[in-house]
């Protein structure tokens, strides 16, 4: 990994980033950097506001107070994509894997030198490529989710308990994914509530507590 | 076509809102049913006296097909919300209004399409004079996609209720009524041998300006609902 990248500005940054929810803190202020060729993991037990932070840092919810920077720059509304894995995946029941993925294309643009199948047969989905995603188990869902990442374009990842409802070789199958992803100059941001480790080679760790009331 | 341009990204949500519709076809087709039936009540509620059923055979058309309309409004956005592919459309940063307004073609394609291929049907099934029907299909032609513009809005604004289809219609009725009085008015004037062309003229300002207008709305009505 040259060491470039971490002199470089950060793909993502927070400062001062705080949310109230109906007079109830949710979480923060708290400040965040996040670099090329990092993984940046937040911990935290339930309730203590991991999912709301990332849908902010998505741009889905506006914070209460703070900041948010993408790529050094300040924006109002955030504009750039970024690939997102919440514990609603995305998928539509009706449609087999292959088509999910092309509808993944269509709207953040493909990753070159990867074709469908490949990212498909790579999470271990092959032979359910054109099964509907309504028979898959929810392990192979999020396998499925996996791979739309691995085929689509975005450099900033933001993933919500990427280890959730997958099996031991699912879980090496994610830690093999943020090492490639960071190896290529990505970057990625991912919660855990503390049960499973990271095994990539470049993790930083934030964790949250319950915000007091 | 590149991947990830604009265009591609109107294409996608068509193809796969058209794929999962195509899969489910027999609800798809609920609406259509619902108007064929509907147009069947009329002549067994008021009898069978010709005259009578064909001069408000004009109105009862536009009524109907404003009513299985709204059946399938309720499902447009709800997927979406659900299994949260919203959520990848608003972080993929391309424009929402353009994903809206695909969503709303596919809306119209799907409904308000097959509603018009079958009022000929409906039309000479309760009797409508048969120089008046163009007249009723230019006015429908104007006045479904601004249904499903408007009903799309309100979709919009109630996906992330609970058992919302009442609401949806409470919301939906009062904004189309416009749209009912110049359609229904045109088809009325034709019948009597007035001038269509102002109804026709409002229906397709009407039409210009929900186009224009409502993918924006609906956009930031989807914001709102995510939230």
């Amino acid at each position: 990994m040259p060491d470039s990248h971490n002199d470089a500005v950060p793909l993502l940054a927070a400062r001062g980033l705080a949310m109230v929810r109906q007079g109830e803190p949710i979480f923060g202020p708290l400040d965040l950097e996040l670099r090329a060729g990092e993984v940046l993991l937040i911990e935290g037990g339930n309730g203590s506001g991991k999912t709301t932070l990332l849908r902010v840092l998505a741009g889905l919810l506006g914070a209460s107070e703070g900041r948010i920077e993408r790529h050094g720059v300040e924006s109002e509304d955030l504009t750039g994509p970024v690939g997102f894995l919440s514990h609603a995946l995305g998928l539509r029941a009706d449609l087999s894997p292959l088509e999910q993925l092309d509808f993944f294309a269509c709207l953040y643009g493909l990753r070159p030198g990867i074709s469908a199948m490949g990212a498909l047969k790579s999470v271990g989905l092959e032979g359910f490529e054109h099964m509907p995603v309504r028979r898959l188990s929810a392990g192979q869902r999020k396998r499925c989710a996996l791979a739309a990442l691995l085929h689509t374009a975005n450099t900033l990842w933001l993933l919500d308990e990427p280890y959730a409802n997958l099996d031991r070789d699912g879980q090496i199958l994610v830690d093999r994914l943020l090492e490639a992803h960071i190896a290529r100059g990505g970057a990625a941001l991912i919660t855990s509530h503390g049960l499973i480790e990271p095994n990539v080679s470049r993790v930083r760790r934030m964790r949250m507590e319950l915000a007091d009331a | 076509m590149r991947k990830g341009s604009v265009l591609s990204a109107f294409l996608g949500v068509m193809r796969r809102d058209a794929l999962s519709l195509w899969r489910r076809r027999a609800d798809a087709l609920n609406p259509i049913w619902f108007a064929a039936i509907v147009v069947t009540l009329f002549p067994l509620a008021l009898g069978p006296e010709a005259a009578k059923l064909a001069r408000i055979a004009g109105g009862v058309i536009w009524v109907i097909v404003l009513l299985a309309s709204l059946l399938s409004l309720d499902a447009l956005f709800r997927a979406d919300l659900e299994e949260g592919s919203l959520d990848l459309m608003l972080t993929s940063a391309q424009p929402l209004a353009v994903l809206a307004a695909a969503k709303i073609l596919l809306h119209w394609l799907a409904t308000g399409l097959p509603l018009l291929a079958i009022t000929p049907v409906a039309a000479t099934a309760l009797g409508l004079a048969p120089e008046t029907l163009p007249t009723l299909l230019t006015s429908l032609a104007l006045g479904t996609p601004i249904i499903s513009v408007i009903g799309a809005c309100a979709a919009a604004l109630t996906a992330g209720l609970r058992r919302a289809g009442m609401l949806l219609s409470l919301i939906v009725l009062p904004l189309v009524v416009p749209v009912l009085i110049f359609g229904a008015g045109a088809v009325e004037a034709g019948l009597t041998g007035a001038s269509t062309t102002q109804p026709m003229l409002f229906l397709a300002a009407g039409l210009v300006a929900s186009v224009a207008l409502g993918p924006l709305v609906c956009a930031a009505a989807l914001r709102l609902g995510n939230h």
